[in-house]
């Protein structure tokens, strides 16, 4: 069992060469291996063989509205901060078939979609992520509530965190507690070890299935020296981090102050696409849809990614609640920073700037949430 | 075996794209044909039987007066209507006439104008009769035009998504061009096509024509501060549907005597 509060017991190094030994290793233990790849101008992630395919000597620079990919002066594999994808794409896949049906004699017969086999090995999950799936676990299995198809990916994946090197102007993991030093529940944890001299990755053990792992690799124990590194590595992130802001006060203000003008203000630079909701790692949000064959004799249910920027998301009989894109965006910045903690007793935003970069109109969530939660309290103004 | 219910297919000004998705659905056209007799499509048959009908699908916009009388005779043989495209749901590209005075288009096509006899503009079917579901697309996406058919046999409501464009997007695990510099209309886009341009690295060109609740004028903002000039703003917003009423209005904010530069 994987434990979130014990510290990794043992700390090992191995060389970069290595680091294909343990996707072998993870290739041979039937694992899908998902890690960071260059694809379309960016850090996307899809299945990998070989640590060719990883982005050795790559980085981004991101602003609101903005991601281009950058060359570094050294050969780092994971000297970049997040992209468009997050884990929640294998996790909590965009489309998925929930059940069939068939007409028969008497009615319908139903099938449940078969319980998904996947068996995923995530290579290079950030500090933040970590945190988005643990609240994606919340939200998918949460006792009473247990979506099953997410619980067997969940429980068939295994996790191989990266500590971060390298924040993007967007990043603000630190203000939400989430990174930049992986902490959750991974089952191995590298962190980067480059310089003049050397290209090795300390190793720390989050799991019996990561010590197995270990085990069958060529690894030396770690000295003192690559401990000492390795923490060097963390505390210049930690430096290094796009902003910091103040978010002890969101879940109180952003409460009270729903008659803020902000709202209105944003809505007329909000495009209402959904991308932030979209990219976000932890927005879960689905719709269904049904479709019928022509002869009217199958069914099916389709689950897919569905966003509260949409019209549809809010429908009631009559019409949609949310009409204004003010009341949406309210919506959304709202859930995110204070009625879940509400609900599932954190914030639902892990600080990964995901939604600032990936805005078309780089419309940015911690500089709005700062200004909506200002010290001084909002002049009345327009209700969206 | 119960009647199946009777179809027909319309066409008014358009290319007939639209009415080939049909035919384009290789795959499903036997079932298409088991669970709904096509008593109406001449692009397919010559065999024409008469009307009522129960789903009409009218392909192409309004552009002179005969076709306004034959879209009235149309409604009144169909019991339940659906437009397909661009041409026949926001008057299509040849809609660009309503910007115009379309003398002057005339004069400089035909070699004799005075045979000529049309509208002054190009409209949507809606802007004539009532109409049940209108169906985007320039072409419309041919899953999206048997999903429209399978719910309306099931009398189920179609599975067919109004927002932006981004979300199938994203969806896909397609990365952003807007955000890597490329100007798109996908922000302010009616869904549908499943996000084909950016796939292949192209910005979106607005194929479905404005979205439910479109911001084109931060769309237009954003596009200008990519670089886009005031034509090109006036032209990435007058395409194929110029006569949608979002896009009519943003793209009449460029035209030069709006304050946009001369073309
Ligand atoms: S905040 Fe940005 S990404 Fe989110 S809906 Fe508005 S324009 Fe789209
Ligand atoms: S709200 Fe934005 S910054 Fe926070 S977790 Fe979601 S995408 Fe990341
Ligand atoms: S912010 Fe919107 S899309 Fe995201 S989880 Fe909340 S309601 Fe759902
Ligand atoms: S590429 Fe275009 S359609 Fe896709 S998410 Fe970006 S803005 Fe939207």
């Amino acid at each position: 069992m994987r434990s979130d509060t014990e510290t990794p017991r043992a700390a090992a190094r191995i060389t970069r060469v290595a680091l294909q030994a343990l996707i072998d290793a993870l290739i041979a233990r039937g694992y899908a291996v998902i890690g960071p790849t260059v694809r379309d101008g960016a850090i996307v992630y899809d299945q990998l063989s070989t640590t060719a395919e990883l982005p050795a000597g790559w980085t981004d620079e991101q602003a609101p509205g903005r991601y281009r990919l950058q060359r570094r002066d050294d050969d780092a594999l994971f000297g970049f901060a997040v992209g468009p994808h997050s884990w929640k794409r294998y996790l909590h896949p965009p489309m998925e078939t929930l059940w069939t049906a068939r007409s028969s004699a008497d009615g319908f017969d139903f099938s449940a979609a078969p319980s998904p086999t996947e068996k995923y090995a995530f290579l290079g999950v950030r500090a933040c992520e970590l945190q988005a799936i643990a609240i994606q676990d919340r939200v998918f299995q949460h006792d009473r509530f247990r979506d099953t198809a997410y619980a067997a990916r969940r429980d068939n994946a295994l996790i191989v965190a990266v500590h971060c090197a390298q924040p993007a102007s967007t990043c603000f993991c630190s203000s939400m507690q989430s990174g930049p030093k992986a902490r959750g529940a991974f089952d191995l944890a590298l962190t980067e070890l480059l310089d003049a001299e050397r290209h090795d990755f300390l190793v720390e053990v989050g799991s019996p299935a990561g010590a197995e792992l270990l085990d069958s690799l060529a690894a030396a124990e770690a000295t003192r020296a690559d401990l000492d590194a390795a923490d060097a590595v963390i505390a210049q992130a930690e430096r290094r981090m796009g902003r910091t802001i103040d978010s002890s006060v969101f879940r109180e203000r952003l409460r009270d102050r729903a008659e803020h003008p902000r709202w209105t203000e944003v809505a007329d630079r909000c495009l209402s696409c959904g991308n932030c909701t979209m990219v976000c790692p932890t927005c879960f949000c689905t719709t269904v849809e049904d479709h019928t064959d022509l002869s009217g004799a199958q069914a099916e249910r389709v689950r897919k990614w569905d966003s509260c920027f949409t019209m549809e998301f809010s429908y009631i009989h009559g019409g949609s609640v949310r009409q204004s894109t003010g009341a949406r965006y309210r919506q959304w910045m709202t859930h995110k920073l204070s009625s879940w903690v509400d609900q599932f007793g954190s914030s639902g935003c892990v600080g990964c700037g995901r939604c600032i970069a990936w805005c078309p109109v780089g419309i940015d969530i911690a500089a709005e949430a700062t200004a909506i939660c200002a010290d001084t309290p909002p002049t009345p103004g327009a209700t969206p | 075996m119960t009647p199946r219910p009777r179809l027909a297919v319309w066409k008014f000004a358009s290319c007939d794209g639209c009415q080939l998705s049909l035919l384009d659905c290789e795959d499903e056209l036997l079932s298409l044909a088991d669970a709904i007799e096509i008593a109406n499509f001449p692009e397919a048959s010559s065999a024409i039987s008469a009307g009522p009908y129960d789903l009409s699908l009218v392909e192409g916009s309004i552009t002179t007066a005969h076709d306004a009388e034959r879209i009235r005779e149309v409604r009144r043989q169909s019991k339940f209507l659906v437009t397909i495209g661009a041409c026949a749901t926001a008057g299509g590209i040849q809609a660009l006439r309503n910007f115009a005075d379309i003398n002057d288009f005339v004069a400089a096509v035909y070699a004799s104008p005075q045979y000529i006899q049309t509208l002054a503009t190009s409209t949507p079917i809606s802007a004539h009769v009532a109409v049940d579901f209108e169906l985007r697309g320039c072409p419309i996406n041919k899953l999206q035009l048997l999903e429209v058919i399978t719910a309306y046999l099931a009398g189920r409501k179609p599975a067919i998504a109004a927002h932006s464009v981004c979300i199938e997007c994203k969806q896909r695990g397609t990365v952003c061009v807007a955000v890597q510099g490329t100007p798109c209309l996908g922000p302010v886009t009616h869904a549908g096509c499943g996000a084909i341009c950016p796939a292949y690295r192209r910005g979106c060109y607005g194929c479905y024509g404005p979205m439910e609740t479109p911001n084109t004028a931060a769309l237009a903002a954003l596009l200008k501060s990519q670089g886009a000039s005031e034509r090109e703003l006036l032209h990435a917003f007058r395409s194929f549907n110029a006569g949608a009423e979002a896009f009519a209005a943003q793209s009449r904010k460029h035209e030069p005597a709006a304050g946009g530069e001369s073309p």
